[in-house]
């Protein structure tokens, strides 16, 4: 008998998810119930997840077919903490236009369990699994404020688009099963050779739905109008979570079933990087939404992850995650100032809306500066830690012109990021904004910020949770 | 342990920090802030003269030393002093209380803001001069650009944005190279404590290229030509305190990147390279020198003339001679404290008549007597008269030159003429000849706390003009074991 404990969490979560869905069927008005029986499961999975999985270095279950070692239930626990903060400071937003139903709680849960499947799966049909029912998910999501025009188009734009990446991505999986006879990646990872052409197609087909998943150039396209239109919560949600899981089935792809075949993937990897880096520095400089500029610099971001992606070394791959660990709460921060531009039930999400902000918000410019300062890489704040472990990794392994590119491209990234400071600081102010926001949108805004701001103090801390993991 | 006193020295001005942003901002009255600003930075300087007189002048060896474990088995937080930052920590300490008494005319909105930076950016100067680790270092160097930048851009001139722009981008652009060579050391020699590197000396293949990393970044922070064209601009726009900060000690972290740095890990580079800093320097001197003498704009002149004399420093310090690099340090001081005093000047009058225009003055010796005497101290100690640190400095640096390369030297000292022949023509314009606005005669004399700064300022100024030794003392050691280190590392190599 296989050691159930393992997958507690999700058979939790799922079994939430069905009695949430019963409740909101036959119970009237329960919106708030929901919502807060959600939150109350997304703690009870984080609690058992912490309890049953954490201490495992690596064990595998159903035929091997899902694995839970250091970084799925590293991975996890993030993915549950940011679907957590995206759900409570989420209800202001959603009342505002009348779209607080149970719904959203239900569909954020149904993303959350698919995110889980996918970072456990050692197998490709429970991976396409994973990633099919988060993905239904998001779509539905994206859509979610389905007056509006712009979220409509977002959701279509993006099932159109992430339809086309998946069925590449099972194409993809479809010629690496036929090379290799099997659909596990460990055994996948013994009978591939490289001696196969048709099978780099195979890798290919693979990595390209995978970058898709993560928004990486040349595969962005789908990214600015998702999160334009989408409501602000869900970007903030898109921005944050399923990142991180797209990344962990990146890394599993790259180093368990392909591991013997770097020569062929490590040159694609570092051309989605560069191409990345630069290109999400340059084309968020024309930006004049926030969460346009926000999904080009995420674009950005993915990029230096992915530096950290190409080294084919544990440091690089836990580069990788510390990144996305910090670029999670920076990003958590980010949405909450954004979240806390509100006038008279209105929300801005212009750049020229946050004009002379310094003058009557002083705190929230405060924080603000902060979080700019730490998403353009300037020491001492956390972002420039991120930046200074992937490089670290990435020099290590002789890589200078992507260390070099990498480390240029964030210079043409801090001019995006001081012009929103310029317009904080330095322009002439408008209109006050209302100061009454909910106590959670508060508290994650003065959590991340000091989080942000204080990391230097002790840097080891997360180092030492990163660096259990060691996938290679 | 003994007491840490260089983390209090570079904590202290932040937990002041701290204390006012708990303060209330009020408008127009606002001399609580000031007076905390103020006490926490005359506490820090009597911190830093404590630590001058119990510094032992005999050894190079670093002194006070902290060693704590930071990122686990990668960088230590390791501080320390020797003979040649101690006296930059000094010129630091001492230079922030005076920008603070100074902010009282010229920075008129959210004055607490603005004093929340100053001691900031005093904390980050401070980390760079003391910082005994490679990434340390890096750490507060870059740290050191936004305050700076919202100096600029919150409190500045008219044309502030697009300086405050240029002033973080070049900075940035340089010192991002300087990343990817500071974590290239940590591969190649296994560790980024500086005095460890001293030690195991960098393997002679890589210092080229290292050396040139470093150099991006120092030579726009000096600024060097080509690279110099932000400071014009930066010193234009921002407010006194700014530039005076900029001038005093913001350039001098990259004097003392070149010496504590480059001479120090890349001896091989460092004579490699030395031609294109002789020419560099070389053009800095004369060609901005010939910039200066057509300046409009006295800030601009100013500015100028910084980049002059910033090419001495780089000239000395390569000479990689004894002089030539007490010298250039003596230079760094003396301009430290000239120049501040210079932007300090052309902003007394810029509170009275709010024009930086060489043109709209005239004749103002009659009206402004004692601003004029004062004015000219700084302006003969800037040119480098006899008597005045500026002289010592210089001269230093000449005769270095002189031991190593005649055709530079010469050259070099026809920048001194020059330096005298813009300095002298400003001060004629400004203050000599016939009154030309009948405006100016409104014009009051130094009130007291302008009459404080410039007093404080022109007193270590003709002090260590008559009487450098108490500098040379401190530095003399750490100097010759420099060059001792560099001469034996060539001759291994």
């Amino acid at each position: 008998m296989e050691n159930l404990n393992l997958v507690l969490p999700e058979i939790f979560i799922s079994l939430s998810i069905m009695f949430l869905l019963v409740l909101g069927v036959f119970k009237k008005n329960s919106s708030k119930i929901t919502f807060n029986l959600s939150l109350f499961a997304i703690l009870i999975t984080t609690i058992i997840l912490i309890n049953e999985t954490f201490s495992v270095s690596r064990e595998t279950l159903f035929n091997e077919s899902v694995v839970i070692d250091s970084m799925s239930s590293l991975m996890k626990i993030i993915t549950l903490i940011g679907g957590f903060l995206v759900l409570v400071i989420s209800s202001s937003y959603l009342k505002t236009f009348k779209i607080y139903n149970i719904e959203y709680p239900v569909l954020i849960l149904s993303s959350i369990l698919g995110m889980m499947v996918m970072i456990s799966s050692n197998d490709l049909i429970v991976f396409y699994m994973g990633l099919e029912l988060q993905s239904l998910a998001l779509y539905v999501l994206a859509t979610y404020n389905r007056d509006q025009l712009k979220s409509s188009e977002a959701g279509l734009k993006y099932f159109v688009l992430s339809a086309l990446s998946s069925g590449l991505l099972l194409y993809g999986c479809s010629l690496v099963y036929g090379f290799s006879g099997s659909t596990n990646f460990d055994v996948i990872s013994n009978q591939l050779n490289s001696n196969e052409y048709v099978l780099t197609f195979g890798i290919v087909f693979i990595l390209v739905g995978l970058a898709f998943k993560i928004s990486a150039v040349p595969f962005h396209m789908w990214a600015p109008d998702v999160y334009e239109g989408s409501p602000t919560t869900v970007t903030l949600f898109f921005t944050m979570v399923p990142k991180i899981a797209a990344l962990t089935v990146f890394i599993r792809f790259l180093y368990v079933p392909f591991l013997n075949l770097i020569d062929q993937w490590q040159m694609i990897i570092i051309f989605l990087s560069i191409a990345s880096m630069v290109f999400g520095a340059v084309a968020a400089i024309g930006q004049t939404n926030i969460k346009r500029l926000i999904a080009y610099s995420s674009i950005g971001h993915i990029g230096y992850t992915l530096a950290g992606l190409a080294t084919a070394s544990n440091e690089g791959i836990q580069s990788s995650i510390i990144y996305i660990s910090i670029y999670v709460v920076m990003n958590l921060a980010l949405f909450s100032c954004l979240l806390m531009l509100r006038r008279r039930d209105q929300y801005y999400e212009d750049i020229e809306d946050l004009s002379g902000l310094s003058k009557n918000h002083p705190l929230l410019s405060l924080c603000l500066l902060v979080i700019l300062f730490s998403l353009a890489g300037i020491p001492p704040l956390a972002g420039f830690f991120a930046k200074f472990y992937v490089f670290k990794a990435v020099l290590e392994q002789s890589m200078f012109f992507l260390a070099i590119v990498g480390l240029l491209s964030t210079v043409i990234a801090a001019f995006y990021y001081l012009r929103i400071i310029k317009i904080i600081y330095f322009d002439k102010e408008k209109d006050k904004y209302d100061t009454d926001h909910s106590l959670w949108l508060k508290f994650s805004l003065t959590v991340s910020t000091i989080l942000i701001l204080l990391y230097f103090i002790f840097p080891s801390q997360l180092i030492e949770v990163v660096s259990r993991i060691n996938i290679i | 342990m003994n007491f840490p006193i260089l983390s209090s020295l570079i904590l202290l001005p932040t937990v002041g920090a701290l204390f006012l942003f708990f303060t209330k901002d009020k408008e127009g009255n606002n001399s609580t802030a000031k007076y905390v600003a103020l006490f926490t930075t005359i506490v820090n300087f009597l911190i830093s003269i404590y630590l001058w007189i119990s510094f032992d002048q005999s050894t190079s060896n670093f002194q006070f030393v902290e060693d704590r474990t930071w990122i686990e088995g990668f960088i230590n937080y390791k501080v320390g002093v020797d003979g040649i930052s101690i006296l930059f920590i000094i010129l630091t300490t001492f230079i922030t209380p005076l920008c603070i008494i100074s902010v009282n005319n010229s920075v008129k909105n959210r004055l607490r803001d603005f004093l929340i930076a100053i001691l900031i950016m005093e904390s980050f100067m401070i980390g760079v001069f003391c910082a005994l680790d490679l990434v340390v270092f890096y750490l507060f160097f870059e740290a050191g650009l936004i305050p700076m930048f919202l100096i600029i851009g919150i409190w500045g001139g008219p044309k502030r944005v697009y300086s405050a722009f240029k002033f973080f981008l070049y900075t940035l652009l340089g010192s991002v190279l300087m990343l990817v060579a500071i974590i290239s050391i940590y591969w190649i020699a296994g560790t980024t404590d500086v005095i460890q590197l001293y030690e195991l000396g960098i393997d002679a293949k890589y210092q080229n290229l290292l050396w040139l990393a470093f150099f991006s970044s120092f030579a726009v922070k000096t600024p060097m030509w080509p690279v110099h064209t932000w400071l014009p601009d930066a010193h234009v726009e921002a407010p006194t305190a700014g530039s005076v900060l900029l001038a005093a000690i913001l350039l001098k972290m990259a004097g003392y990147g070149f010496i504590r740095f480059s001479l120090g890990l890349f001896p091989v580079a460092s004579e490699v390279f030395t031609p294109l800093i002789y020419t560099l320097s070389v053009i800095a001197i004369i060609f901005t020198s010939f910039i200066a003498l057509m300046q409009e704009d006295m800030k601009k002149l100013i500015a100028y003339s910084s980049v002059a004399h910033m090419g001495f420093v780089t000239l000395g310090i390569f000479t990689l001679q004894q002089q030539g690099i007490e010298g250039s340090i003596i230079q760094m001081i003396s301009h430290g404290l000239v120049s501040a005093a210079l932007f300090l000047c052309v902003g007394v009058v810029y509170d009275r008549m709010h024009s930086r225009m060489i043109n709209s003055y005239g004749g103002i010796v009659t009206i402004i007597p004692k601003y004029s005497i004062l004015f000219m101290l700084f302006t003969l100690a800037a040119l480098g008269l006899p008597g005045t640190s500026g002289f010592i400095g210089e001269f230093l640096i000449l005769m270095g030159a002189f031991k190593d390369n005649f055709l530079v030297a010469v050259i070099a000292s026809l920048g001194v003429i020059l330096g005298a022949a813009y300095m002298l023509w400003l001060y004629k314009r400004v203050v000599f000849g016939k009154l030309v606005n009948e405006d100016l005669k409104k014009m009051f004399d130094l009130n007291r706390s302008e009459y404080l700064i410039l007093s404080c300022l022109a007193f270590p100024t003709l002090f260590f003009g008559f009487y450098p030794d108490p500098l040379i003392n401190t530095i003399e050691v750490s100097v010759t074991d420099l060059i001792n280190m560099h001469n034996t590392n060539i001759a291994s190599k």
